[in-house]
């Protein structure tokens, strides 16, 4: 669904978006240099080896296109690629050992520091907001602080720039330690952090695959035309289990709109496109809620926020998601039709 | 009806079947985009590079990374304990609301566009998260862990459910966009994205009742739970004695 990118076109800018895939890139491999040097890692070369392929792709991804040109950056991304997949795959890639402070110590420090620690916490969507509205288009001689076409993002970092230096300040840990202690969080996330891009990868094989055709005319088979509630129950079930397999509405709505709404609600029954369009999307976002696929919403967390059961934000999802998408069948069902 | 060719399918069946089996998904992944393209006679090398031109052109979903060394760094100094104790300090603040406050806030201000505002790694896991737990260690003692669990997982939930239903509400959303785009191409005219906004404001507000609702019953849950968790344990200790 992503337009493609062409690099030719950019708007030269401080914050571009190439700047921030080298910050990221540069991260990881701190992140790797710090696994390398850790002690006691149980699997200290996989995981390491893990994130350096990963990091790569963001160091010299840009680097490679410019010099070698795209189908052979493309090439070895997607070997590098496969190889990530295999590393985890194996169970190769794990949690390492890591400083933990007592809860004396945390408490002591909570007690010193009192309210000021939420400062550079709220700072980071305070930060990104206002830039985001008032600086999106601040430019000296051309050249812009944001990239345009990744505003938010290019305000992020800055916001998340800032924030590690108002927490120096305030907490006296350098930004080099907070880069240190956030091993921890990443290494808790692990293969979960890359699985977003790989279903886009995915996706993208989709595309060219036709796999969107071939569900349009598997689903066209149980469809009977006639019979309006039950069309209306098949979109939005339909996306809703599509996003689920897909991890991501966008990827579903095309297919399922053009395959079912498109030519039985719309044309064959008058159905208002508005409501079907909007209410069809939102049926998918109750897949969303349900499947380990949209890992950076329902698994991320879990790993983040330390969950024994990684499926539980999920599980306490589900009665919300089921029960919105019986209300968007009987909405939709409700509001589209005209005569 | 044209001959009907399923292959292209296969991919779906494998993402299905290795998530079921709990293999790695990542491996699940690259498996399912592999056997898709031999299926339907991709070359290799074409099919590699689109791996790659797919993964390389997806790097924004990492960003999130930035945000994690600001937030390990206030962890390390004790952020928890203190949006543990700062929730401790107000009487009235319990789970359910300290949850549905935030629903409230998260669900309006994504309907305003203003998505970037919090998120599961820079407001969930530093604040929204121990807030609640504060609320409810406050109210109930020490937590055991799966009544932990349970209180972290809803506030992650809470989370995804209203910036989901009210993003769509913004109509210069990407969703809202790619609505249009799609009406357009296939010859819909007459079609504004404020119309589709507007659309999605009943949903909305629906997935606010709902939620609201489970989020009023969350209080009762979990009283229910540590009573159920401490018989456990006192059976289990009374057993070991």
């Amino acid at each position: 669904m992503s337009a493609p990118v062409t690099s030719t076109m950019q708007v030269p800018a401080i914050i571009s978006i190439n700047n921030i895939y080298l910050l990221i890139g540069f991260v990881v491999m701190f992140l790797v240099v710090k696994t390398i040097q850790d002690p006691a890692h149980p699997k200290k070369w996989t995981t390491a080896l893990f994130w350096f392929l990963f990091g790569n792709v963001f160091l010299f991804g840009d680097l490679s296109i410019k010099l070698f040109g795209e189908p052979i950056t493309y090439q070895w991304v997607g070997i590098s690629v496969l190889a990530i997949a295999l590393i985890a795959g194996l169970g190769k890639v794990s949690m390492g050992s890591y400083y933990v402070p007592t809860d004396e110590e945390l408490e002591q420090s909570a007690q010193r520091l009192k309210n000021k620690l939420f400062v550079p916490a709220v700072m980071i969507p305070i930060v990104t907001v206002l830039c985001t509205l008032l600086l999106n288009s601040i430019n000296i001689f051309d050249i812009y602080l944001f990239d345009q076409r990744h505003v938010t993002l290019a305000a992020l970092t800055l916001a998340c720039g800032l924030a590690l230096i108002v927490g120096w300040k305030i907490t006296s840990g350098s930004p080099l330690q907070a880069l240190a202690e956030s091993r921890r969080l990443v290494d808790s996330i692990g293969w979960a952090a890359i699985l977003p891009q790989m279903l886009a990868m995915l996706g993208g094989v989709f595309i060219i695959s036709q796999t969107g055709t071939a569900i349009q005319d598997l689903v066209k088979l149980f469809v009977s035309p006639d019979n309006r509630f039950m069309l209306v129950v098949i979109y939005c079930t339909g996306m809703a289990l599509f996003t689920m397999v897909m991890g991501n509405a966008f990827a579903a709505f095309p297919v399922m709109t053009a395959g079912i709404a498109m030519p039985f609600l719309i044309q064959g029954h008058g159905a208002s496109p508005a409501p079907l369009v909007a209410i069809g999307m939102y049926s998918g976002y109750c897949g969303t809620l349900m499947t380990p696929m949209a890992a950076n919403f329902n698994i991320v967390p879990a790993a983040l926020l330390d969950l024994k059961d990684k499926y539980q934000v999920i599980k306490v999802q589900i009665p919300t998601a089921l029960t919105l998408l019986a209300i968007n069948i009987l909405l939709m069902y409700g509001v589209i039709f005209n005569d | 009806m044209n001959e009907l060719n399923l292959l292209p399918l296969i991919g779906i069946v494998i993402v299905v079947f290795g998530f079921a089996l709990r293999f790695n998904p990542l491996l699940v992944v690259c498996v399912a985009g592999l056997v898709t393209g031999w299926a339907v006679d991709l070359e290799f090398l074409t099919l590699i590079e689109t791996f790659g031109e797919k993964f390389m052109n997806s790097r924004q979903l990492a960003s999130f990374l930035l945000i994690l060394p600001v937030i390990a760094l206030l962890e390390r100094y004790g952020l928890q304990q203190r949006a543990q104790s700062w929730v401790a300090s107000i009487k009235s603040a319990t789970t359910a609301r300290i949850l549905s406050m935030y629903f409230i806030v998260r669900e309006c201000s994504a309907a305003l566009g203003l998505l970037s505002l919090a998120g599961q790694a820079q407001t969930v896991r530093p604040l929204l998260a121990p807030m609640a737990l504060g609320a409810a260690t406050n109210l109930h003692g020490e937590l055991p862990k799966p009544v932990k669990d349970m209180i972290s997982a809803h506030a992650a939930a809470c989370d995804n459910i209203a910036v989901f239903f009210g993003e769509d509400i913004f109509i210069a959303f990407g969703a809202v966009l790619l609505m249009d785009a799609f009406l357009k191409e296939n010859g819909i005219d007459g079609i504004e994205p404020l119309h589709i906004g507007l659309w999605a404001i009943p949903t909305a507000i629906a997935a606010l009742i709902v939620h609201l609702f489970r989020l009023a019953r969350l209080e009762a849950k979990i009283s229910h739970e540590i009573a159920k968790h401490t018989n456990k344990s006192t059976i289990l200790n009374a057993g070991l004695s």
